[in-house]
């Protein structure tokens, strides 16, 4: 999933300065699984911004609403009817979903509230960890399944580098090194083999030094 | 603050702080009446959302009880709580209210006294810190209206 991370209140409040009546709009799909923007989310959010305006002295009016996702079209354009009431729109999304309601409603100021932060999964409820970094060429292949570009700090491919420590990295004791990972995982798998092979030097093209990237289904192309 | 008498919502849980009320009453212990008993089936049902509400539609104060720790009567529901209400206080925190403001205390249905004990405490303490600052702005709203 995409993991997002509340922005800090204040950062939050000094978007909406001069906003009287705002929707906080909350997403249905990966932030909603990491407790970030969903609905329970933008009630919580809404409270506390209206609290905190009370205050101030300066009320705001909110209209709270989720759907089922803001990354695609026909659930963005459900809102439409609440678009033109409000004065700004606090979207809980990761960032692409920001994008598509802001390019929906031209005209419209719409703000982010999280910090969209990395790809990812959850270790235990509420605790999330990043897991790829979407380099589009896929190597777990070669690794036992466990990505050298998102979890080794330096990207190793044919690592492990110096600072690898009894199994830790150098950036931070607390931190698994990749490779050793990787390294365990090869050996447990009796595939030692792939770790003999050079990987060659990544083509960072695929990745976002090729610029926007896009993916389409042709099938899907009327 | 002397005549101040402040609004407090105590999220109870059925099976022991509630209980407890419950004896408090039969044992005719006296308590605040600022105490508003908000009943819900265990504590873990309670979120952030609930708590902030309270706040925001009025309370001076607002507190949670549950089992005492280790004898939920779902297991972990009461451990599931106090996070959340940890977390909570930060998020008053961040809209100006005193984290003091919010508060979890466990205790068992057979625990009646410390059921009136908490209402004064929490009640005194609430009285100390004065109203809500949310309720302070609507008193002034209302005696500029009047
Ligand atoms: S190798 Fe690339 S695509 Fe595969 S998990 Fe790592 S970053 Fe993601
Ligand atoms: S210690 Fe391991 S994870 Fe850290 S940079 Fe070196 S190889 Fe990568």
């Amino acid at each position: 999933m995409v993991v997002g991370e509340r922005k800090p209140f204040d950062e939050i409040t000094g978007m909406l300065e001069g906003h009287k009546k705002i929707m906080v709009l909350g997403c249905g799909g990966c932030v909603t699984v990491c407790l970030t923007g969903g609905h329970d989310e933008v009630r919580v959010l809404s409270s506390q911004l209206r609290m905190a305006r009370d205050n101030a002295g300066n009320p705001i009016e909110i209209v709270e609403k989720t759907v089922e996702r803001q990354c695609d079209p026909e659930y963005v354009e459900e809102v439409s009817g609440i678009v033109p009431d409000v004065d700004a729109v606090l979207s809980m999304a990761c960032g692409a979903g920001v994008q598509y309601v802001a390019e929906r409603y031209p005209g419209m100021p719409v703000y982010p509230a999280l910090d969209t932060t990395f790809v990812g999964g959850s270790t235990k409820e509420g605790y999330y960890v990043e897991k790829c970094q979407t380099c589009g060429a896929c190597k777990l292949f070669y690794t036992g399944g466990i990505c050298p570009i998102a979890r080794c700090s330096k990207s190793l491919l044919n690592g492990p580098c110096g600072g690898s420590t009894k199994g830790k990295c150098e950036i931070d004791p607390e931190v698994d090194c990749a490779w050793q990972l990787i390294l365990d995982r090869l050996k447990s798998l009796n595939r030692m083999d792939l770790y003999e092979e050079n990987m060659a030097v990544n083509d960072w093209r695929t990745n976002r030094d090729g610029g926007p990237r896009k993916m389409i289904r042709e099938d899907f192309q009327r | 603050m002397a005549n101040f008498e402040p609004t407090i919502v105590a999220f109870c849980c059925h099976y022991c702080a509630y209980g407890a009320a419950d004896l408090a009453g039969s044992m005719r212990l006296e308590y605040p009446p600022n105490i508003r008993v908000i009943r819900l089936p265990c504590t873990g049902k309670i979120t952030p959302v609930f708590l902030l509400r309270a706040f925001e539609k009025g309370a001076d104060g607002v507190y949670v009880a549950g089992c005492l720790e280790g004898d939920c009567h779902f297991i972990h529901g009461n451990l599931v709580a106090k996070p959340r209400v940890n977390y909570t206080k930060k998020l008053i925190q961040e809209v100006g209210l005193e984290p003091e403001r919010l508060e979890m205390f466990n205790m068992s249905a057979a625990m009646g006294p410390r059921f009136a004990e908490v209402a004064n405490e929490f009640t005194e303490r609430i009285r100390q810190l004065g109203p809500s600052p949310l309720n302070k702005k609507m008193r002034r709203v209302d005696t500029e209206a009047a």
